[in-house]
């Protein structure tokens, strides 16, 4: 553990830790662009130069290792100037297009301009170096090369992280600039990353380009529900609507990145969702209060049970609900209606891509979750054959679909069920069918957690209440259970969590404290 | 005056091996096969032989970072880029000696332990890189290079790289890219070469003219090479004379001699009763001198003491009647051009002083753009991967600082007072 001196204070670091990385443990910021944590170091910027005694010039502190007694200064007037010059240079031939900037609001010249600029242009306007704007250079992305300021970060990401190498260099000096090369467009699942790691207005995203200025976006710590990897993101929104996701750093997860289909998973939170409840009744459908829905719900339940048994009931759970819906769910079946008919639909749909880095085949947010709080897989082959035997004459699906079942499939088994409830965040084939329909909410509009493919139970957060009249899903669950006299009392998926905590073993000694941001691993084998 | 190259590069055919071997050639190389490596290696030690691509770093100091054990293979690459603006002397050993060099890279690694060594040569020179191609199959063919070389147990195999013509590429990080087919630009440092080099491999960069030196040191000894020169600068160089001087041309001097008998002896004064302004001693990249700065010796550490470098020993001679701004436009384009791309202060920087110098020239200067280009000197100096900024703040802050007058005066007049246009 060398011990070196950082703006007057004694810092104790880790055997090969860098200058920059050892301010930025004791909160001292070093500005850079070219460096990236999860990316080698180019060192080209030359935005993080500081004052290392002994060194007669000034260092970059991306690529200075501590070593035991340097004396290291980044508040100095010699620092100030050299980093205000680095900047100077490095806005001379830019376009200073904010106006019609898609990163404006989040870009690194800004932000630094305002810190360290400050400065009046001294370069004559006509003498800019002009570059090709607006190119689709494939994937998510569009290139404006004029805004680049050539830090070499997406070229390092495309070698380094997706192998795939399609950015480069060309030409030179103030006239070089990134590009593809001829007729070979960004090809990989990853290139959404390269506008996330853009530190400027060169690299936007084609899917969020003029859709919101940023400051009007606000953000909640999220998983994202595209698949079972569970890549930690942020959610961006404004009001109620979801406009981005953008990856948050877990290097145990997914570093600092995620998949371009997932990043369109938002989509989801957006469009064509259930909004209000909804009961159907005589052949015609009917928008109802909460109250009513959920008795409507409970009663018919209730009824089935009695008329015709417990095992006459069905409850089919989804790998996209978070471990705390998915515990009520089967508490709700085993304790409330006494069915052994619990299993969850293993919904694979999508592309079915798949690779050896963060996309996975399973396209579920928590099959891991279901599998260790006990609801089997299996169990849902044996519910359908139940329903194709007419046995089933209640059935309470959670999801939008019933595994990957086309929609005439899906309709037809749930015509043979005389009553069909649905809790449920879009419309799909189930809702078409289900004779109360109960809305619940989307990823970002609640709170709980997902538990990922290789056991990682990791939170997400809550970023506005749910849309229009849609609740919760622990929520519905309380209501229809306590309708059936159950007598619940967890109130918000904290006290859920304990409840999990204290009685599945996986979970054993969980808390959300514990889970901080990055999650833990679940005990067990499930 | 003891020669240490040029002594038969009158002779056409002492570029083929046979003469070569007749006039003496290789009899370092046996000797040298015979020594123990560490005692070649003091020995160039002793000759203070400093490095003659430019930055002037002493051979012998540069071998010693080499790792001390031989788990990854060495690897000795040749500096044959010879891109500084002024510099004409390494082709010369090339086309007229490149047994020399040969001899050097078998005794250099002989010495250091490498059995591959590249000589990456500038793509410009087509010619060159055939003869020195020829010469290694000469060489090979005679036992004096390949597998087993003269019988002993050594092998070395020697292959020849074209660049593709980038100034950049004879930074020896930026050469270690290009050679291993990537972009010619510098690496970030550290790991240095002699570590980390090409193909990831404990990696020693050398000139030419450094190498060349090394079959002369084995045969009469360091100390001797040391006594041709001054004190912690041995032997002779080989001085590149530019500029309307009577005989322009490379003359292989002892260190030390005076830049003044340089431009006035050797290489006969200016032409057409002209008399001198300016020079730019060491190649481009180095700061000009007043013609009333010449009495110095040209050694690395005399010029160092008036604030120049002796560079790669590309004497430019400046005459009465050049306009101090065009010229320094015209170099600035140079390095605007040849400026890679990579550090933020280089790649913006050297645009920008080609732009302010050249509204200078046409008249359309600003007021304060002399301390604007000062200024956007110190923005640069220093602060990047590799010195290809200082090689073009040097020129800048020195004409500026020698020839103010003439920048002031541009401004003042608003036009060029030579009549130039750009």
């Amino acid at each position: 553990m060398p011990n070196f001196t950082l703006n007057g204070i004694s810092v104790d670091v880790p055997e090969g830790t860098t200058v920059l990385q050892a301010a930025k443990t004791v909160g001292i910021e070093i500005p850079h662009y070219c460096y990236h944590p999860n990316l080698s170091i180019a060192g080209n910027c030359r935005m993080c130069l500081v004052e290392v005694e002994k060194f007669p010039k000034l260092q970059i502190a991306c690529n200075t290792v501590v070593t035991e007694g340097m004396v290291v200064k980044s508040d100095t007037e010699k620092v100030r100037q050299a980093v205000t010059g680095v900047l100077e240079l490095m806005l001379i031939n830019h376009p200073v297009d904010c106006p019609i900037c898609d990163q404006a609001g989040e870009c690194g010249l800004q932000i630094y301009y305002m810190k360290y600029g400050l400065h009046k242009s001294r370069f004559a306007f006509e003498d800019k170096v002009h570059k090709k704007k607006v190119q689709d250079i494939g994937g998510q992305i569009v290139l404006d090369a004029e805004r680049c300021i050539l830090c070499s970060r997406c070229i390092r990401f495309l070698q380094e992280v997706t192998g795939t190498s399609e950015l480069e260099f060309f030409r030179r000096g103030d006239h070089s600039e990134i590009s593809i090369f001829p007729g070979r467009p960004l090809d990989n699942q990853y290139t959404g990353n390269l506008a996330d790691i853009c530190p400027v207005g060169a690299l936007t995203s084609k899917d969020f380009r003029f859709k919101c200025r940023v400051w009007f976006l606000r953000g909640t710590r999220s998983i994202c529900p595209g698949c079972a990897n569970g890549c930690n993101v942020e959610a961006h929104f404004k009001e109620d609507i979801v406009y981005r996701l953008k990856p948050r750093r877990n290097d145990d997860v997914n570093r600092t990145w995620m998949c371009d289909p997932g990043r369109l998973e938002y989509k989801k939170a957006n469009e064509a969702r259930l909004l209000t409840p909804v009961v159907r009744e005589n052949g015609g459908l009917k928008a109802e209060a909460w109250e009513a829905a959920l008795s409507f719900a409970a009663f018919r339940l209730w009824e089935t049970v009695e008329a015709h048994g417990a095992a006459s009931v069905a409850v089919i759970a989804s790998p996209a609900f978070s471990n705390e819906e998915l515990y009520l769910a089967r508490k709700l079946a085993e304790e409330v209606l006494r069915t052994p008919n619990v299993g969850f639909s293993p919904r694979s749909s999508g592309n079915g891509l798949s690779d050896d880095f963060l996309i996975k085949a399973d396209k579920n947010p928590n099959t891991r979750g279901a599998q260790l709080l006990g609801i089997s897989e299996e169990k849902f082959d044996d519910i359908v054959r139940k329903i194709e035997g007419g046995e089933v004459k209640a059935l309470l699906v959670f999801g939008n679909e019933l595994a990957d079942f086309p929609g005439e499939r899906t309709a037809e088994l749930l015509s043979r069920v005389p009553f069909v409830a649905q809790v449920g965040t879009n419309e799909g084939a189930v809702s078409l069918a289900a004779h109360a329909v109960l809305p619940s909410a989307s990823f970002v509009e609640r709170g709980g957690t997902f538990t990922n493919h290789a056991g990682r139970v990791q939170r997400f957060w809550m970023g506005f209440p749910p849309r229009g009249n849609a609740r919760g899903g622990i929520e519905i669950l309380v209501g229809l259970a306590n309708r059936l006299g159950a007598g619940w009392t967890f109130a918000g998926e904290a006290s859920v969590f304990r409840a999990i905590a204290r009685s599945e073993a996986p979970f054993a000694g969980m808390s959300y404290e514990s889970l901080g941001e990055l999650g833990q691993i679940a005990g067990g084998k499930g | 005056m003891e020669l240490v190259l040029t002594t038969h590069f009158g002779n056409e055919r002492y570029r083929f091996a046979e003469t070569y071997e007749q006039l003496g050639g290789y009899g370092a190389l046996r000797k040298a096969l015979s020594m123990p490596k560490e005692e070649i290696v003091a020995e160039v030690r002793k000759a203070n032989l400093r490095g003659r691509g430019g930055a002037g770093f002493p051979a012998g100091v540069k071998w010693g970072f080499l790792p001390k054990d031989l788990s990854r293979p060495r690897i000795l690459v040749i500096n044959a880029d010879e891109g500084e603006p002024g510099t004409f002397k390494d082709r010369l050993i090339m086309t007229r000696g490149p047994h020399l060099l040969i001899e050097g890279i078998a005794i250099t690694c002989y010495a250091l332990e490498a059995h591959t060594c590249y000589v990456y040569i500038r793509g410009e020179f087509v010619r060159e890189a055939e003869i020195v191609q020829e010469a290694i199959d000469e060489a090979t063919a005679k036992g004096y290079l390949g597998k087993g070389i003269l019988g002993t147990g050594f092998d070395l195999e020697v292959t020849v790289h074209l660049g593709a013509g980038a100034y950049i590429c004879g930074e020896e990080t930026s050469l270690i890219n290009s050679l291993e087919g990537k972009r010619g630009w510098p690496r970030v440092k550290p790991p240095f070469p002699a570590s980390v080099g090409a193909f990831g491999l404990p990696t020693i960069v050398n000139n030419v003219e450094t190498i060349a030196d090394i079959p002369w040191i084995v045969t009469h000894g360091g100390e001797k090479f040391a006594s041709l020169g001054v004190e912690k600068d041995g032997g002779t160089r080989l001085i590149c004379v530019s500029g309307p001087v009577k005989k322009p041309g490379v003359y292989e001097l002892p260190v030390g001699t005076s830049l003044r008998s340089i431009i006035y002896e050797h290489a006969g004064g200016l032409r057409d009763g002209k008399a001198l302004k300016a020079v730019i001693p060491g190649g481009s990249s180095t700061p000009v001198l007043r013609a009333d700065e010449i009495d110095v010796g040209f050694d690395i550490e005399s010029m160092q003491k008036i604030g120049t470098m002796a560079g790669s020993g590309g004497v430019i001679v400046i005459p009465e009647g050049t306009c101090m701004v065009r010229a320094l436009s015209v170099l600035m384009n140079f390095y605007a051009h040849e400026s890679c791309g990579q550090c933020t202060p280089c790649r913006e920087g050297c645009g920008w002083l080609a732009k302010v110098l050249h509204r200078i020239e046409n008249g359309q200067g600003r007021n304060g753009d002399v301390e604007l280009i000062l200024e956007v000197c110190d923005n640069m100096l220093g602060r990047t991967i590799c010195p290809l900024a200082d090689a073009a703040v040097m020129p800048a802050q020195s004409f500026i600082w020698k020839f103010r007058e003439e920048f002031d005066g541009h401004l003042r007049e608003k036009k060029c007072p030579y009549g130039n246009r750009f």
